[in-house]
């Protein structure tokens, strides 16, 4: 089984250079640590800014200077600024290369939900609808399963669906899925791992 | 040039209506108009159409406005930072729009330019599609969303000119350039207003003839959350 960590640094193999991303809020973030060596990507923060940097040392701190996590945040030499309709005419015009985001339930036809859960929790999608619908390639990161053991890796959503058919790939604690045409591929293992595991732990039709 | 103010509740005198729409800058808490939002909370002006891409926090940003029950609808894309809002909300006192934010943005921007509705592949097969028109492009399909024309928006920006022209910092641009633009009214605060001439044409982002009235005012810019490194 992987660990947060390791879920963020195999998603990390997945950048390439030069490209343009965009992480989500939690496990996504993390992915920044584990850029390959000899990778050079170039972050999104779709509040408005290109070429995301580490966060501050307290001398640092810049109130006007956030992520869109709300989190502090650094500058770089290569940034650039813009305001939030120029920000999602990057996103929603086919310019960022791939977005990583969370998940709360995806379905074996790459359907994503992650944004609210009715009469419970009321946050927003934020960004999330832009992302999914625009973004060139888009992967979730995600625990296999929910905190009473359930699959979050579905026929179909129950949830609300923040995108229809958006999801390329799925990194979860289990195993990493490729989404076909009619069904999930695995197309790698998490360390300590078997296939009898994963089915057992995936409602979705596993093609292989 | 007759833009200038001394104070938010000065610029603000004459403007505000119960049930008027208001559109307002910043993310988070990050580039908001603190000083506005104080005044329009102080005017006790009420049942209002606010929006802003969050809500600000319990007792800071827009959320003062919530806690005051001033506000009657939000159109926001993301209101998870505030208590108060998810309280009215549930309990059937606050109307709420979910926007996603590109949506949001745009809607702000077409608004301002006079563009009256947009199509976009955001929210295709969701609850935010539901009962818009579709329509297919390139074998894609798009909903129609509508430009936002509000009766006032509220923007904050780092410095500002006499004849309005505004220049933002760093991310606390965000939202505020679009919102400037679809109020019927724009009123600007700024942490430094300059004469005409100290501004650099070329770095103006919001040009003057969005903004009607400009004031200088003095900003807490409140951290929602400090992330430091070690390093």
């Amino acid at each position: 089984m992987w660990d947060r960590n390791q879920m963020a640094s195999r998603a990390a193999l997945e950048l390439a250079d030069g490209m343009y991303v965009n992480l989500g809020i939690g496990i996504p973030t993390l992915v920044s640590n584990y850029i390959p060596e000899g990778i050079d990507v170039t972050l999104q923060s779709e509040n408005g800014m290109l070429g995301m940097g580490p966060f501050p040392t307290e001398e640092r701190i810049d109130p006007d200077l956030i992520n869109a996590g709300k989190q502090t945040i650094t500058e770089l030499e290569r940034t650039s600024y813009f305001s939030s309709a120029d920000s999602f005419s990057m996103i929603r015009g086919g310019h960022i290369d791939m977005a990583i985001l969370g998940a709360m339930e995806v379905s074996e036809k790459g359907d994503l939900a992650n944004w609210m859960i009715p009469g419970k929790l009321v946050k927003g999608m934020g960004g999330a609808m832009d992302l999914v619908a625009g973004v060139k390639r888009v992967i979730v990161i995600m625990d296999h399963t929910n905190k009473s053991g359930d699959s979050k890796i579905l026929k179909e959503c129950t949830l609300p669906l923040t995108g229809k058919s958006v999801v390329h790939q799925i990194i979860t604690n289990l195993c990493v899925f490729n989404v076909k045409q009619d069904g999930l591929e695995i197309i790698e293992y998490a360390d300590g791992v078997d296939r009898k595991k994963i089915e057992e732990a995936t409602e979705a039709k596993i093609l292989n | 040039m007759g833009k200038i103010y001394k104070s938010a509740s000065e610029a603000l005198d004459g403007i505000l209506f119960d049930g008027m729409s208001i559109a307002s800058g910043g993310f988070g808490l990050c580039g908001i108009p603190e000083n506005s939002i104080n005044a329009i909370k102080e005017s006790g002006v009420k049942n209002l159409t606010v929006a802003s891409n969050n809500a600000g926090v319990d007792d800071f940003g827009l959320g003062i406005l919530l806690q005051t029950k001033q506000v009657k609808k939000m159109i926001s894309s993301y209101v998870g930072e505030n208590a108060e809002f998810m309280r009215q909300y549930l309990g059937g006192e606050l109307e709420l729009e979910f926007n996603p934010q590109g949506t949001l943005a745009e809607r702000m921007r077409a608004g301002g330019a006079g563009i009256p509705g947009f199509y976009t592949k955001t929210g295709v097969g969701t609850v935010i599609a539901e009962g818009k028109e579709h329509k297919e492009f390139g074998g894609d399909m798009y909903i129609l969303e509508t430009g936002l024309v509000m009766d006032l928006s509220i923007v904050k920006a780092w410095k500002g000119d006499e004849a309005g022209n505004l220049i933002y910092n760093k991310t606390a641009r965000n939202f505020n350039p679009n919102a400037a633009t679809c109020g019927k009214i724009c009123i600007a605060e700024v942490e430094e207003l300059v004469p005409v001439g100290q501004l650099d044409p070329d770095h103006i982002h919001t040009p003057g003839i969005f903004v009607n009235r400009i004031f200088m005012g003095s900003h807490e810019k409140r951290i929602e959350n400090r992330t430091i490194s070690e390093r």
